[in-house]
């Protein structure tokens, strides 16, 4: 957009919550992707925090369940550990699931 | 449906008739949390406002301070359906940092250090209903709730009220932000129950 | 995997320590987990307020039962009312058992080392019970950094398994009070290197505590060659605070 200089990573409305994360208190409030395995098992029939996924943002590789999980939010954001891009985003509306996934260039699931 | 855990009360009081349709009441302030904390001093803090032509204006966290600044005791209401009544705040009304501000735009797109953005009408932050604030029950606005200031637009879902603001672009055509792009109402409105788009 | 929400009844509780306490869950149909999996529970309010968190599964009794332990977060808002006032005969809302990535796998042949920080020890358990039951070959090791010796999950148990042949040894670091004649401290580079499988034996392993310990641990073990991709973490904490 004009007027502005540099764009840094997608970020989100948050913080950290008290008595998670740093000694303070004030230390950044995320959870395992692992967390996710819930929800996205509504979605799908395999575990989807297995699959290992390449950041659209940074091109680092990981599994979901290594992502940080922000779940104190209007949706659950899962963002890359290496540089904090947002990965995927999910909630419910109450009978359906939206999902964006539009943070992977692509996901690698293992079918065993 | 459900199991109904009798001796479960979480953390909020029970539906209050002074609170939009679905909220409950928060004692507490919640911190809600979809990223990492951006850490801005203030000697860094700008915001800007940027027109619909490209021509801009900005103001550094002393000119900031040196704007009329306003009180305001306002309810405020999150879309994950806690309310918090009769908030205190201190800062600097949109109206305000219009004054010298050429534009024709019907639309903003609100942006925040951190790369978090939201999209609001001119309508809804013009004519006494929306300020930037940085103060918090007479208080410096702490990071993890939008320090050193962030937009307060009460009447709005507080996912509007954008945390670690930065500035606003003006725009002729609605652009969605971050919860707009992921299917959250355009507008917002908690007494309208405009949640989802 | 189950992926719908299941009623369960509510058959056990029993106290871990002072601020933990391990709930039987029997649900409607036979439940097989894997271990490290865990449960996402949701609770409702009179109001219809609800809040949801993950506990890890500790134990499985099959072929319907699987048991969680909880510690009380003193500013939790779910675990006050798990450890405090669920009873037996009460009935909750139950999601999984769900996760494919922090768990052991039987078919892997590989020495296990596992690493707890306090409560982290719970999924840790269920490895270590399933290896137990399996009475699989390869060889056990858990690390469990702990308060205090009351602080302790499993405490029996985990000594008559590790004095047994179960191929378990179990090593604790206490850090803020030890039983006598045991050193008090946290854990650091030196006594983590003394007390897991060398790089050597390639272990795999698993850690699982709060962010801050498992952060540094799974630090230390790539700093000392263990390769990154045999180490699993799991952090632990509820999902979300305030909903």
């Amino acid at each position: 957009m004009n007027g502005w200089t540099g764009r840094p990573a997608p970020g989100g409305p948050g913080a950290g919550e008290r008595g998670t994360g740093g000694p303070d208190g004030l230390g950044e409030d995320y959870l395992d992707g692992n967390a996710l395995a819930g929800p996205l098992s509504e979605v799908f029939l395999i575990d989807m925090t297995s699959a290992r996924g390449r950041c659209d943002s940074c091109g680092a590789v990981s599994a979901i369940a290594e992502a940080r999980l922000y779940v104190n939010a209007p949706a659950m954001v899962l963002r890359c550990p290496s540089c904090s891009g947002v990965l995927l985003r999910v909630r419910r509306d109450g009978g359906q699931a939206v999902l964006d996934l539009r943070g992977f260039s692509y996901l690698t699931i293992d079918l065993g | 449906m459900g199991i109904i855990s009798s001796g479960f009360q979480g953390r909020r009081n029970r539906d209050d008739p002074g609170l939009p349709p679905g909220q409950h009441r928060a004692e507490d302030f919640p911190v809600l949390s979809a990223g990492p904390t951006p850490r801005i001093a203030r000697a860094d803090w700008e915001f800007r406002i940027v027109t619909e032509t490209g021509t801009s204006r900005h103001w550094d966290w002393a000119a900031f301070l040196a704007l009329p600044q306003e009180d305001i005791t306002a309810d405020i209401h999150c879309v994950t359906s806690w309310s918090k009544l009769g908030t205190h705040w201190r800062g600097v009304a949109l109206d305000t940092l219009f004054d010298q501000i050429e534009t024709t735009a019907r639309f903003s797109l609100v942006h925040s250090y951190g790369g978090y953005t939201t999209n609001v009408p001119l309508a809804d932050l013009l004519g006494g209903k929306a300020w930037i604030v940085h103060q918090f029950n007479g208080a410096d606005l702490p990071s993890e709730h939008g320090g050193p200031a962030r937009l307060l637009v009460p009447h709005l879902y507080f996912w509007k009220s954008a945390k670690w603001v930065r500035g606003l672009e003006l725009t002729g055509e609605e652009i969605p932000g971050f919860w707009e792009t992921n299917g959250y109402h355009a507008h917002g409105d908690p007494w309208r129950e405009e949640r989802y788009g | 995997m189950s992926s719908a929400w299941h009623i369960v009844d509510v058959v056990a509780v029993q106290e871990e320590t002072a601020t933990a306490r391990t709930i039987g869950l029997r649900f409607p149909l036979p439940v097989r987990s894997l271990p490290g999996q865990h449960l996402d529970l949701r609770l409702t309010a009179p109001d219809g307020y609800q809040a949801v968190r993950s506990y890890s599964v500790a134990s499985a009794s099959p072929p319907d039962t699987l048991e969680i332990t909880v510690e009380e977060l003193p500013d939790g808002e779910v675990s006050p009312y798990l450890v405090r006032k669920l009873a037996v005969g009460d009935q909750l809302e139950v999601r999984g058992p769900v996760g494919g990535w922090f768990v052991w796998r039987p078919e892997d042949a590989s020495p296990v080392q596992l690493i707890a920080g306090g409560s982290g020890v719970v999924p840790l358990m269920a490895m270590v019970r399933a290896h137990d039951q399996a009475r699989h070959p390869a060889p056990f090791r858990l690390l469990y950094s702990v308060r205090d010796p009351e602080s302790v999950y499993y405490r029996q148990e985990l000594e008559s398994l590790a004095g047994s042949s179960s191929g378990l040894a179990v090593d604790y670091v206490y850090t803020r009070r030890a039983p006598a004649g045991r050193p008090v401290g946290r854990l650091d580079a030196r006594i983590l290197a003394s007390s897991v499988f060398g790089p050597e034996a390639d272990p795999a392993v698993f850690i699982c505590g709060a962010t801050g310990f498992v952060e540094t641990v799974s630090g230390w073990l790539v700093d000392s060659g263990y390769p990154p991709e045999r180490i699993k973490t799991e952090r632990y904490g509820g999902m979300g605070g305030t909903g």
